[in-house]
């Protein structure tokens, strides 16, 4: 059995794959729920309500889908140039210190110029955690997938540190988190009485300035053709460390976002709850969106709706919210089975 | 009936019928081949004509999709690699599979003896290895690492691994390209010596006065049909060309050169050793106006240094490069596209383009940075679309439309797009000045071969200069006006257009003249 490229795969099959690879999800999924002792369509109608069942749910979603557009972004832009970004979440939290230094009344501003500020600074952070792996990389030739990897273990040893010192709340009754931002510092809700921040707005606005830097720019290009071929790239006479550490700010940047967004939009603090692992399923979401910078907002919402539906379906179905992890794990093996097939033939001989 | 069953007794090898399609293509169309003992018979055609999936179908990598192989009178099984070897068949390929730290004997011995065995049964197999040396006039030291020995060499060792696996049928894929005149004097007296042995030979080349050198009888596949059977007695190379292309073949008309001034020079450059590889050696070297050098060699012998210096890739570590008389200081490969270099980069796949990349955005590949392409750092796609349009139009580029991917595109028109890539370069009204050629035609058809020799040929006659790297010794001579070859990482002098005959520059190449000639070996 051989594998043969097809040059031109036509849209049938570039679509079709896809769409079978989450029916198969799906599918699956049911097997593991009656696994679970649940009834199985009952439990995908569980999710598919919690999810998008009601305002409230579908509010939930879209405020969960926020940080994963930024770090799906952020992987997304990095990948492309293939930059193995596996440090979003460290690029998170330092985005997030970042916002409490400045959001905590440190810094007197009317509320415009104090949030983008902040939200400039927090780029500024997350671009910086990341500027040391990529010239180690490109100098030195050291692997980012492991630097970027355990510059997360060290953030989030730093944020505890932090938290349990320096930025400690003094009223916060011996918990560790910081204290809260002033009111200033909060992102406002997009309408009164719409439990949804000005974060969604610009991670929307922020897809869609990634994709137009991916497009229409020569640095784009230039982040693509180091990404397909740095060998080619080299020689046509793009300067390949210099992409790299675009690349590296752009990203770092964005995933600082995602730090900046939840502080100052929802949570209103610093504490070590703050990700749920964002950082790390943002690879996920840019995988899933074939890291294509638009597709990373659908992408977001997708796993964020799998996220926010199996809390729910857990709460009333008694299957636990593992399978919320088996789900996306099944549908990104799925999909990314699914793009192969859609691109090559199965021959027999 | 007694001689049919002399003839069928006679013939070792027997391809009947042989048909295999991959998709739309049909890779070989109803091929049949018969090798009688003691005979060479060459295997003409061109890239893509069929040859590599025909030999991948004898070993057993491929499944023909109709036809018989018969070996020695006996079917061979389909789809098993080690069938033909079992049979007799050795395969002696382009690039060589030898383990570069194991010894010769080590090499042609391994998997031929069981490895628990204590001392594999060395000194057995040593006398044998030798004793093969001495039949066929294979000169190797049974001791040596393979790491240690030149190309010509390891391919002596390749045969021996085949000899010594008792092959009775050779085949000999393209086994020329990488040696010298004298190197493939010598493998042609082995050959002969195996005939004369009663081995047969498939000789598989498109070097034409080669096959006419060694082969009774050519077999010319084209779009993997056999067009034609000849004995060499009977044909002359215009003829096999002619059956190879199925077309007259022209030899473009290479035209008195008038050399103009110095427009890029060496001054005793030197580079860094690559691993194995030598570096420059105190190299100089001149490029004139309308003059095109050539520069001959066997590979790895530091025309990879040159052609990344001049391509703006390394910088000398001592010497001088001057262009126009100004001495360079800050050199990169975007500053030598700006100074008017065009460059065929050597690896048109690695280096010249990006596969997943459109026409268009490859045909921009040097250029995006500047306008028209772009400003202020926003890109003009329109007007590089119109680029890649006139590129597609003006240099015959044959492809599905500027939107779709090069990996598409066949190694001709890949090769056509990435010369109007440099030549078209903006900047220059008057095209590029210098043009660095490395390996322009390798892997190319006969057409495509033609079409690019003539567009260095006009490009000359346009007042560039161009520097021709290759390791096929007639395209240099038929092309460059002044020829220097190459040898661990010294250069010779510059000889004049036909001055030299191909055995005398064979002693350069082999590193001979370097020492005699004294001045270039200070280094």
């Amino acid at each position: 059995m051989r594998l043969e490229p097809i040059a031109n795969p036509g849209l049938a099959r570039r679509l079709g794959f896809p769409a079978l690879a989450l029916a198969l999800t799906v599918v699956v999924a049911s097997g593991l729920a009656l696994l679970a002792g649940a009834e199985p369509f009952a439990t995908i109608g569980l999710i598919v309500q919690g999810a998008a069942g009601s305002k409230f749910a579908a509010l939930e979603t879209l405020n969960r889908a926020t940080p994963l557009i930024f770090t799906g972004l952020a992987v997304a832009v990095a990948f492309r140039a293939r930059l193995w970004n596996i440090g979003a979440e460290a690029q998170l939290y330092g985005g997030a210190i970042v916002t409490v230094l400045l959001g905590t009344g440190a810094i007197g501003l009317p509320q415009p110029l104090l949030l983008a500020l902040m939200a400039l600074a927090a780029m500024l952070a997350g671009a910086l955690i990341l500027l040391g792996p990529v010239v180690l990389k490109t100098r030195l030739g050291v692997d980012e997938v492991v630097t970027t990897l355990l510059i997360n273990f060290i953030m989030l040893l730093a944020v505890s540190y932090l938290l349990e010192g320096p930025l400690k709340d003094p009223a916060g009754m011996g918990w560790p988190k910081s204290a809260a931002l002033i009111a200033e510092a909060r992102l406002p809700r997009i309408a009164t009485g719409l439990r949804l921040h000005w974060g969604f707005a610009l991670a929307l606005l922020a897809a869609g300035a990634v994709w137009l830097i991916e497009t229409r720019t020569s640095l784009g290009y230039e982040m693509r053709a180091v990404g397909l071929n740095p060998q080619a790239a080299r020689f046509a006479g793009i300067a390949v460390g210099a992409v790299l550490v675009k690349t590296a700010l752009m990203s770092g940047g964005l995933a600082a976002l995602a730090g900046f967004s939840e502080v100052a939009g929802l949570k209103g603090h610093l504490s070590l709850d703050l990700s749920p692992g964002f950082g790390y399923t943002g690879i996920i979401v840019a995988m899933l969106a074939l890291l294509h910078p638009l597709a990373v907002v659908p992408s977001a919402l997708f796993v964020a709706a799998v996220f926010v539906g199996s809390d729910s379906m857990s709460r009333a179905a008694g299957v636990p919210t593992y399978i919320a992890d088996m789900l996306l794990a099944l549908a990104l093996l799925f999909m990314v089975l699914a793009l192969l097939l859609a691109r090559v033939r199965v021959v027999r001989g | 009936m007694t001689r049919q069953v002399g003839q069928a007794q006679d013939i070792v090898l027997r391809l009947t019928g042989i048909t295999k399609r991959f998709g739309a293509l049909l890779a070989n169309d109803g091929v049949s081949l018969t090798l009688r003992r003691g005979e060479v018979v060459a295997l003409l055609g061109e890239n893509g004509a069929g040859k590599t999936t025909l030999m991948n179908i004898l070993f057993g990598q491929y499944l023909a999709d109709a036809g018989a192989i018969e070996a020695f009178g006996r079917p061979l099984p389909a789809g098993n690699p080690r069938a033909a070897l079992a049979a007799g068949i050795g395969m002696v390929h382009q690039h060589f599979t030898l383990a570069d730290h194991l010894t010769v004997l080590e090499n042609v011995v391994l998997g031929t003896e069981p490895l628990w065995w204590p001392g594999l049964g060395r000194a057995r197999a040593r006398a044998r290895v030798e004793q093969l040396g001495r039949d066929f006039g294979l000169v190797v030291q049974p001791g040596a690492k393979v790491g240690t020995l030149s190309v010509g060499e390891r391919q002596r060792v390749e045969i021996l691994k085949a000899l010594y696996r008792e092959a009775r049928v050779l085949i000999l894929d393209e086994p020329t390209a990488v040696l010298t005149p004298q190197e493939t004097e010598a493998l042609f007296q082995t050959l002969k010596r195996a005939v004369a042995l009663g081995l047969s030979i498939l000789f598989i080349s498109h070097k034409l006065h080669e096959v006419m050198a060694i082969a009774d009888r050519c077999v010319v596949l084209r779009h993997g049909r056999v067009v034609g059977e000849v004995a060499t007695a009977a044909t002359d190379p215009q003829a096999l060309a002619r059956l190879m292309v199925g077309a007259e073949v022209v030899a473009p008309e290479v035209a008195p050169a008038r050399p103009g001034p110095v427009l890029l020079a060496l001054d005793a450059v030197s580079t860094p050793n690559r691993g194995a590889v030598p570096g420059l050696k105190r190299v100089n070297l001149a490029l004139r106006a309308g003059q095109i050098v050539g520069l001959a060699g066997v590979s790895g012998n530091g025309q990879a240094a040159l052609s990344d210096l001049i391509a703006g890739l390394d910088h000398p570590a001592a010497g001088e490069m001057s262009l126009r008389g100004a001495v360079l200081a800050a050199w990169s490969p975007r500053r030598a596209v700006a100074l008017g270099i065009a460059r065929i980069p050597e690896d048109r796949h690695a280096s010249g383009t990006i596969a997943d990349f459109t026409l268009t955005e490859n045909a921009i590949l040097e250029g995006y940075a500047a306008p028209p392409f772009s400003r202020h750092g926003w890109m003009n796609w329109a007007e590089a679309e119109r680029f890649a349009r006139r590129v597609i139009r003006d240099y015959d580029v044959r492809c599905p439309g500027p939107d779709q991917p090069v990996r598409l595109l066949s190694g001709g028109n890949m090769q056509k797009l990435i010369l109007g890539r440099v030549l078209e370069a903006r900047g220059f009204e008057s095209g590029p000045q210098i043009i660095l050629a490395n390996q322009p035609v390798r892997g190319l058809d006969i057409g495509a071969i033609a079409y690019v020799h003539g567009r260095l040929l006009a490009a000359r006659a346009s007042g560039a200069a161009v520097l021709l790297i290759s390791e096929d010794l007639d395209e240099i001579m038929a092309l460059a006006d002044v020829i220097h070859v190459m040898s661990a990482g010294r250069l010779s002098p510059g000889f004049a257009r036909a001055t030299m005959t191909a055995p005398e520059l064979g002693l350069w190449m082999a590193g001979q003249g370097f020492a005699a000639g004294g001045a270039e070996d200070a280094a």
